[in-house]
C-alpha cells in the first residue's frame, strides 16, 4: 500500500478520474442544471480537450526539465483522454440523438462541427489500441508514426470547439493557443527554445539531480 | 493546467436563490425606504413581487410549464455575459428604477412613457407560450403583459412605418457583459409592423405572476412566441418606427446564419447545426420542432407567398 500511494501514477489515474466524479455526483444531486444533457456533453468534451492537452504536453516538460521519466505518465494521459472522449460519444449517440441512426448519419454527414469531431474520435481508437508495450515493441518504427496522428487529433478537436460556439470564441481560443504553443514546442527553434531556458534556470538543480543519482527529488 | 469554464464554481460558493434574494429584497428594500421617504412613494419593482390585477388569458397551453428556477436560471442575454448562467450570476446590477421607454420614429404620437406609467396602458394578463431557442432547446413559461399593438395603436404609426426597431438599454456599468465586443451593442431588434401589430406579439413585463426577474429582460421585454428567442428584445428603452428594414444586431455579428424573420422553422436548419427538433427544458428525450413553433395557424398568413428558406 505504502508503495502504492508514492506512485505518482496513482494519483494522476485518481486526479483524472475527479471530472467524471464530479459529475456523477453533480448528477445524484440534482446539480447539472437546466439542461443536464448539455452540462455533460460539455464537460466531457472539455476534458477530452483537456487531456490531450496534457498528452502532448509532457515532450515539451521533458525537455524544459530534463526529466526523462516523464514519459512514464504519457500514455496514462492520452487514454485518459480517449475515456472521456468516449463518454462525450456515449452522450451524444444516447442522451441527446438518442441512438437515432438516421439523424445521427445526417449529422455527421452534414454538420462540419461533428464531422470534425467524429473524425478525431475515430481516429483516436488505433491510438488507443496500440497503446500497450506489446504493441509498441511489434510496431517499432511505425508505432511513432501512427502516434503522430495525436497532432491532427487535437487540432481536429480544437476546431471542433471553435465551430460550435454560438458567438463567443474565447473559450475555443484559449485551447487553440495551448495547442499552438505546445505544437511550436516541438518545431527546431521550439526545442533550442525550451533547452535554452533549461540551461539558464535549472543548472543547479539538474547538477544536483546528477550527482545525487537517484535521490529524493527523483520521486516528485 | 486546470482551465475552469466560467461555471466551474464550487457548490460551497454558491448563494442559495432563497437566501440571495432576501438579501436583495433587504438590500433594495433599503433603497425603496430612502427613494419613499424621498418622493413619498414605494414603487412595486422588485423581481418576485405579485403583479396585480392579471387576468387569465385564451393563451393557454396543454403542456407543463418550465419550473420557474429553470427559467430564471438558464437563459441567453448576452448583456450580462456568454453562460447560460451568467444572467442569472450578473442581472443583479441593473437598475429598473427610474426607466425610460421612448416611442419614436414614424409615428403622429411619439412619447416616452415612464415604467409605471407602462405597466397600466393596458390591462396585464398571462399569456402560456413556448419558447424556443436558436440553439435547439425550448420552454413553456407563463408571461405577465400586454399585446405590444396596445402601444402601437397610441403611437399612431404614419404610412412610412413599415418597420419596428426594439433598442435594449446600452450601459456597461449596468451591463457586465457589454464590456466584451462580442457583440455591436447595443442590442437590437426588428419586427415588420404587421408582425409587430399581430395579437400574439406580447411586450411583458412579468412572469409566474411576479415582476419580471432582470435576468429575464427587467423591467420590459417584448415576447414574440412563433421566431426563436432572441427576436425577443430584453430589457427595451426605445421602440422605433421606421421605413426600412432594421440591421438587427445578430444580422451584424453573423449574417449568414441570423436573418431579419428567423421564424421557427424546423425544415431550414442554422447553417451549422439541425431546427429539426428541440429538447424541452426538463425532459429527456428530444421532440419535434413545430412549424412557426406550433403558431402556425395564427401567424403563416403574415408569410403567404414567401420563401422561407430565402427569407429565414
Amino acid at each position: 500500500m505504502g508503495a502504492t500511494l508514492r506512485n505518482p501514477k496513482f494519483w494522476i489515474f485518481g486526479i483524472c478520474l475527479l471530472p467524471l466524479l464530479r459529475l456523477l455526483v453533480l448528477g445524484a444531486s440534482g446539480g447539472l442544471g437546466a439542461n443536464p444533457i448539455e452540462f455533460i456533453t460539455r464537460s466531457t468534451g472539455t476534458w477530452t480537450l483537456v487531456g490531450l492537452l496534457l498528452t502532448l504536453s509532457v515532450t515539451p516538460l521533458r525537455r524544459l526539465t530534463g526529466r526523462a521519466d516523464l514519459i512514464r505518465y504519457r500514455r496514462m494521459l492520452g487514454l485518459f483522454a480517449f475515456f472521456y472522449a468516449g463518454l462525450h460519444f456515449v452522450t451524444y449517440l444516447w442522451l441527446d440523438q438518442f441512438f437515432d441512426p438516421a439523424a445521427i448519419a445526417r449529422d455527421i454527414v452534414k454538420r462540419p462541427f461533428i464531422t470534425i469531431g467524429f473524425a478525431a474520435f475515430v481516429l483516436l481508437i488505433p491510438l488507443a489500441l496500440t497503446s500497450t508495450h506489446a504493441m509498441m515493441r511489434r510496431l517499432g518504427r511505425r508505432w511513432q508514426q501512427l502516434h503522430r496522428l495525436i497532432y491532427l487529433i487535437a487540432l481536429l478537436g480544437v476546431i471542433h470547439f471553435l465551430w460550435l460556439v454560438k458567438k463567443d470564441l474565447t473559450e475555443p481560443l484559449i485551447y487553440a493557443a495551448v495547442l499552438a504553443l505546445l505544437l511550436g514546442a516541438r518545431l527546431p527553434w521550439g526545442v533550442t527554445l525550451l533547452q535554452t531556458a533549461r540551461s539558464r534556470f535549472t543548472p543547479a538543480r539538474f547538477q544536483v539531480g546528477q550527482t545525487v543519482g537517484n535521490g529524493a527529488e527523483r520521486r516528485n | 493546467m486546470l482551465i475552469r469554464s466560467p461555471t466551474d464554481i464550487p457548490p460551497s460558493e454558491i448563494t442559495p436563490p432563497e437566501i440571495y434574494r432576501e438579501r436583495r429584497r433587504f438590500m433594495q428594500g433599503m433603497g425603496v425606504l430612502v427613494a419613499g421617504a424621498a418622493l413619498g412613494a414605494a414603487p412595486e419593482a422588485e423581481a418576485g413581487v405579485k403583479l396585480a390585477g392579471v387576468r387569465p388569458s385564451a393563451y393557454r397551453l396543454d403542456e407543463a410549464k418550465t419550473p420557474y428556477k429553470d427559467v430564471t436560471t438558464y437563459n441567453n442575454f448576452y448583456e450580462f455575459g456568454t453562460g447560460k448562467g451568467d444572467p442569472a450570476q450578473n442581472a443583479g446590477s441593473l437598475i429598473t428604477r427610474p426607466w425610460t421607454v421612448a416611442i419614436e420614429g414614424e409615428v403622429g404620437n411619439p412619447k416616452t412613457y415612464d415604467i409605471d406609467a407602462l405597466l397600466k396602458l393596458a390591462p396585464l394578463e398571462e399569456r402560456v407560450y413556448r419558447m424556443r431557442c436558436v440553439e435547439g432547446w425550448s420552454m413553456v413559461i407563463p408571461w405577465v403583459g400586454f399585446p405590444l399593438r396596445e402601444i402601437i395603436r397610441r403611437a399612431a404609426p404614419t404610412g412610412n412605418a413599415k418597420y419596428v426597431e426594439f433598442v435594449t438599454l446600452n450601459d456597461p456599468r449596468q451591463m457586465p457583459g457589454q464590456r466584451s465586443r462580442v457583440l455591436d451593442w447595443p442590442y437590437v431588434e426588428g419586427l415588420r409592423l404587421d408582425e409587430a401589430m399581430h395579437p400574439l406579439t406580447l411586450l411583458a413585463v412579468g412572469l409566474y405572476g411576479e415582476v419580471l426577474p432582470n435576468q429575464n429582460g427587467a423591467p420590459v421585454r417584448l415576447v414574440v412566441p412563433w421566431k426563436y428567442g432572441f427576436k425577443s428584445a430584453k430589457s427595451i428603452v426605445k421602440i422605433r418606427f421606421v421605413e426600412k428594414p432594421p440591421l438587427t444586431a445578430w444580422m451584424r455579428a453573423a449574417p449568414r446564419e441570423y436573418g431579419f424573420y428567423s421564424n421557427v422553422n424546423p425544415r431550414v436548419d442554422h447553417s451549422r447545426w439541425s431546427q429539426a427538433k428541440e429538447r424541452r427544458i426538463g425532459e429527456f428525450r428530444k421532440r419535434d420542432t413545430l412549424m412557426f413553433n406550433g403558431y402556425g395557424d395564427q401567424v403563416a398568413s403574415l408569410y403567404r407567398g414567401m420563401d422561407l428558406k430565402k427569407f429565414f
